[in-house]
C-alpha cells in the first residue's frame, strides 16, 4: 500500500501475547497481523465488535476504517481498496452477506483478493439478530449468481477466529478471490484465551505481481498455476478490470467459448489446488465405529455428546471442519468407508449435511441432527443420534 | 509504428485504448463527445495519467471506462462511486473519476452518491444523463421527463424526475456544473475545473439518446435533438438550483452551478490522532 492517508504513530500489527480475547476482537486481531490496511462495513449485530475493534486499531498501524452506507457499498470498497494494493475485509452477518453477494460475484470474476466474514445469526430475514444459527453455509457455496467455486473457513474459537483470519488473508491473496470466514454468533461473542505470536512468526502470504514491464502485461493472462499475477491501480499497467465476461487482457468477449474459459479457469485455479486449500481436524476417530462431522460451534456442543456417548462404550470420533468449502469430499468419502454412520449436528435444516452425504456415497448412513439456531443443540440429541448409527 | 502514421495520430489517442474502437454506441449518441471532452480534460489537467483510474458501472455510459486507457474498473450497476472509493482511501495519490449514467449512478446507486458527496470524498463524477435507461432498450428512471414516452412508461411518465444537481449539492458536492453535448468546450472546461477541485466534484451531461428516447419523444435523431438543446439551453451561473429542474420543451439551464470548499474526507481522516497501540 502507497502513503496512507492517515500519518499515524506506527503501532504494532500483532498484539503478540496472551490474551482473554472476544471472538469478534480476534477476528479484527488476526487480520491486523495478516497485513490488512482496509476496512469498509455497516454495523450489524453479532458482528459489529470486529468493525468497532478495526475502526479503533486500524488508524493505529496507518490503516483506513471506513463505514459505508450499506452493505452493498462495503463490498464495493474494500474491492476497490483491493486494486489499490491494500488487503481489504469487511465482516457481517447474513442480511448483510446476503447484500454483499453482488459484489463477492464482481470479486470472483475480477479476481480481487479480500476476506468477508459472516457472524451467523438467526434467519430467514431479521430472524433473531442476537441469536446464534449456521444457516448460511450454502449461502457463501452459491448465494452469488452462476458458476463458481468458494473459499470458506469455519472457526470453532476466539483461536481460530484470530488464526483462520490470518489464513483467509493468505487464501485470498495466493488465489486472488474473496475468502468467507463463515463464523456464528457464540463463537464472534466468545471470550477465551488468545495467544498471539510474534509477528515474524506469523505467515503471511502476499499476492503474485507482475514480472513482465507494463507494455506487455495483460490484466488477465494467468500463469501455470492458473493464477494472473496483480498490479496495483497506479504503477503504469493500466489494468483493465472487467465485471462482464473477459478474455486475456480483460477486454469484454460476449461469446459462449469465453464464457466457458473463463469460468472453467476460475473454477480450476481453486479445484485444482483443493488440497492446498483444505483443512480438517479428527480426534478420537482412530478407533470409531461412529463419526461426527460438525464445524464452528455446533462441533464444540458435539464433544460433550462425544465424551457421553463414550461413557457408554460406543466408539465416536470427531471429524471436525475447518474449510467448508471447498468441501473435504476425499476425507469424507474414506470415513464413510471405516464407519457405521454419520452424523451431522449443525444449526440449520440441512446444509453441510447433505454435502457429507453426497461424499459418503451411500457407504453410511448420514444422520443429520438438525436445529434451527437461536440455542445451540441439546448434547443429549446429539447423544441419541450416535446411539441410533450404533445400533 | 512509423514516424508518418505517428504523425496521423489524433491527440485523443494517447487516452483511447485504439484495439477496442470502434465503441458499441449508437450513432447520434452523446457519449462519444462526452468522453472526447474527457480526455482533452484530464490530458490538459497536468494529472499524472498513470494514476489516473476510471471507474464505471453499466449501462451505456458504463462503457466509456473500457475505451479510456487509464487503470480502468468495469464494475456492476450503482456501485462505481464506492469502488472508486475504496481505489482513492487505499491510495490517495490515485485520481479517481467515476463516469457512469442516470440510471447507475441515480437509480439503483443512488444512496452512494449521496453519501459519496455527504462525505466530500476526492472524486469527480461525470453522469452522462441522457433521461432513460438506453442499454436496455429504453425504460424510465428517475430523470425521465414528466409525460416521456419509454418502453415501460407507455402512456406518459408520471414520476417527478430528480433535478440532480439540487440533489448533490443539498448532499455537499463542492462543485457542480451541467452542460449539454452542444456545449462541448464549456463542458470540457468543467470537466477540468472538476477534475482539479478537492473533494466530491459533479458534472451532469445532457446528452441525446435518438435511438431510444429522442425517436419516441419527438425529439428527432441526434442532430436534431442537439438542435433542440441549442435553442432550449440557457446559460445561468451560480443560479438557485430548486429552478434548474428540467422539463420537456422548456428551458435547459447550464452552467456552473456550485463552486465551494468543504474539507474533503482525506484531510478529515489526515486529523484523526490515534493513541497507543493496544
Amino acid at each position: 500500500m502507497s502513503a496512507s492517508i492517515v500519518a499515524a504513530p506506527k503501532g504494532p500489527r500483532a498484539l503478540t501475547g496472551e490474551h482473554f480475547m472476544l471472538g469478534d476482537h480476534a477476528c479484527a486481531e488476526g487480520a491486523l497481523a495478516a497485513g490488512c490496511t482496509f476496512f469498509a462495513g455497516y454495523p450489524i449485530t453479532p458482528a459489529t465488535e470486529t468493525a468497532e475493534r478495526m475502526s479503533e486499531r486500524l488508524p493505529q498501524v496507518g490503516g483506513i476504517y471506513v463505514q459505508m452506507e450499506d452493505e452493498l457499498a462495503s463490498m464495493a470498497a474494500i474491492l476497490g481498496a483491493s486494486w489499490a494494493g491494500a488487503k481489504a475485509m469487511t465482516s457481517t452477518s447474513g442480511p448483510g452477506f446476503a447484500l454483499m453477494l453482488e459484489n463477492i460475484g464482481l470479486g470472483i470474476i475480477t479476481e480481487t483478493p479480500c476476506v468477508v466474514v459472516n457472524v451467523q445469526r438467526g434467519a430467514p430475514s431479521t430472524g433473531l439478530p442476537t441469536l446464534v444459527a449456521q444457516g448460511d453455509m450454502m449461502q457463501a457455496r452459491w448465494g452469488s449468481h452462476g458458476s463458481y467455486e468458494a473459499i470458506a473457513l469455519c472457526p470453532d474459537s476466539p483461536q481460530e477466529l484470530f488464526d483462520l483470519t490470518i489464513r483467509a488473508f493468505n487464501l485470498a491473496e495466493r488465489y486472488r478471490t474473496p475468502v468467507f470466514v463463515m463464523t456464528d454468533a457464540d463463537v464472534g461473542h466468545l471470550t477465551e484465551r488468545v495467544v498471539i505470536p510474534p509477528a515474524e512468526r506469523i505467515e503471511v502470504w502476499e499476492r503474485k505481481r507482475p514480472t513482465v514491464p507494463p507494455e506487455e502485461f495483460l490484466t488477465y493472462k494467468p500463469d501455470a498455476d492458473l493464477i494472473p499475477p496483480m498490479p496495483n491501480a497506479g504503477e503504469g499497467y493500466r489494468v483493465f478490470v472487467e465485471s462482464l465476461t473477459h478474455d486475456e487482457k480483460g477486454y469484454p468477449v460476449i461469446t459462449g467459448e469465453a464464457h466457458d474459459k473463463l469460468v472453467k479457469r476460475l473454477i480450476d485455479k481453486i479445484r485444482l489446488h483443493a488440497d492446498e486449500i483444505i483443512d480438517y481436524e479428527e480426534r478420537d476417530l482412530e478407533d470409531a465405529e461412529v463419526a461426527i462431522v460438525s464445524y464452528g460451534i455446533s462441533a464444540r456442543i458435539s464433544m460433550r455428546a462425544i465424551e457421553l456417548a463414550r461413557e457408554e462404550g460406543i466408539r465416536v470420533g470427531m471429524f471436525r471442519l475447518i474449510t467448508a468449502w471447498p468441501f473435504p469430499e476425499k476425507a469424507i468419502r474414506r470415513l464413510a468407508a471405516r464407519v457405521k454412520g454419520i452424523v451431522v449436528p449443525e444449526l440449520n435444516y440441512g446444509q453441510m449435511s447433505l454435502e457429507v452425504e453426497r461424499c459418503a456415497c451411500g457407504q453410511a448412513p448420514v444422520v443429520l441432527v438438525p436445529h434451527a439456531g437461536g440455542e445451540v443443540h441439546d448434547p443429549l440429541d446429539i447423544l441419541e443420534a450416535i446411539r441410533s448409527v450404533a445400533r | 509504428m512509423t514516424a508518418t502514421q505517428k504523425e496521423l495520430l489524433h491527440p485523443a489517442e494517447v487516452l483511447l485504448r485504439r484495439d477496442r474502437i470502434p465503441h458499441i454506441w449508437c450513432s447520434g449518441c452523446g457519449l462519444g463527445s462526452v468522453m472526447s471532452c474527457f480526455i482533452e480534460a484530464a490530458l490538459e489537467s497536468g494529472l499524472d495519467l498513470e494514476k489516473m483510474c476510471v471507474v464505471s458501472g453499466i449501462g451505456c455510459s458504463g462503457r466509456v471506462a473500457g475505451y479510456l486507457n487509464l487503470d480502468a474498473f468495469h464494475t456492476t450497476h450503482g456501485r462505481a462511486i464506492p469502488f472508486a472509493m475504496g481505489l482513492r482511501l487505499a491510495n490517495p495519490a490515485l485520481k479517481v473519476v467515476v463516469f457512469s449514467g442516470d440510471g447507475d449512478l441515480v437509480a439503483i446507486g443512488g444512496n452512494h452518491l449521496i453519501h459519496a458527496a455527504r462525505r466530500n470524498v476526492d472524486m469527480t463524477v461525470i453522469c452522462v444523463n441522457n433521461f432513460n435507461y438506453g442499454m436496455t432498450g429504453g425504460q424510465s428512471g428517475p430523470t425521465t421527463h414528466i409525460g416521456a414516452r419509454t418502453t415501460t412508461t407507455t402512456y406518459g411518465n408520471v414520476e417527478h424526475p430528480f433535478n440532480l444537481p439540487l440533489l448533490v449539492a443539498g448532499a455537499g458536492a463542492v462543485y457542480v456544473a451541467r452542460w449539454t453535448t452542444v456545449d462541448m468546450r464549456r463542458l470540457k472546461h468543467s470537466m477540468l475545473e472538476a477534475l482539479l477541485k478537492p473533494g466530491f466534484t459533479f458534472v451532469e451531461v445532457i446528452s441525446p439518446c435518438p435511438t431510444n428516447y429522442g425517436r419516441r419523444n419527438k425529439l428527432g435523431d441526434g442532430l436534431e435533438e442537439m438542435r433542440y438543446y441549442h435553442e432550449k439551453t440557457v446559460i445561468r451561473h451560480f443560479p438557485p438550483l430548486e429552478e434548474v429542474d428540467l422539463a420537456l420543451g422548456e428551458e435547459i439551464v447550464v452552467g456552473k452551478f456550485v463552486e465551494r470548499d468543504r474539507p474533503t474526507f482525506e484531510e478529515m481522516l489526515a486529523k484523526l490522532t490515534p493513541q497507543g497501540g493496544a
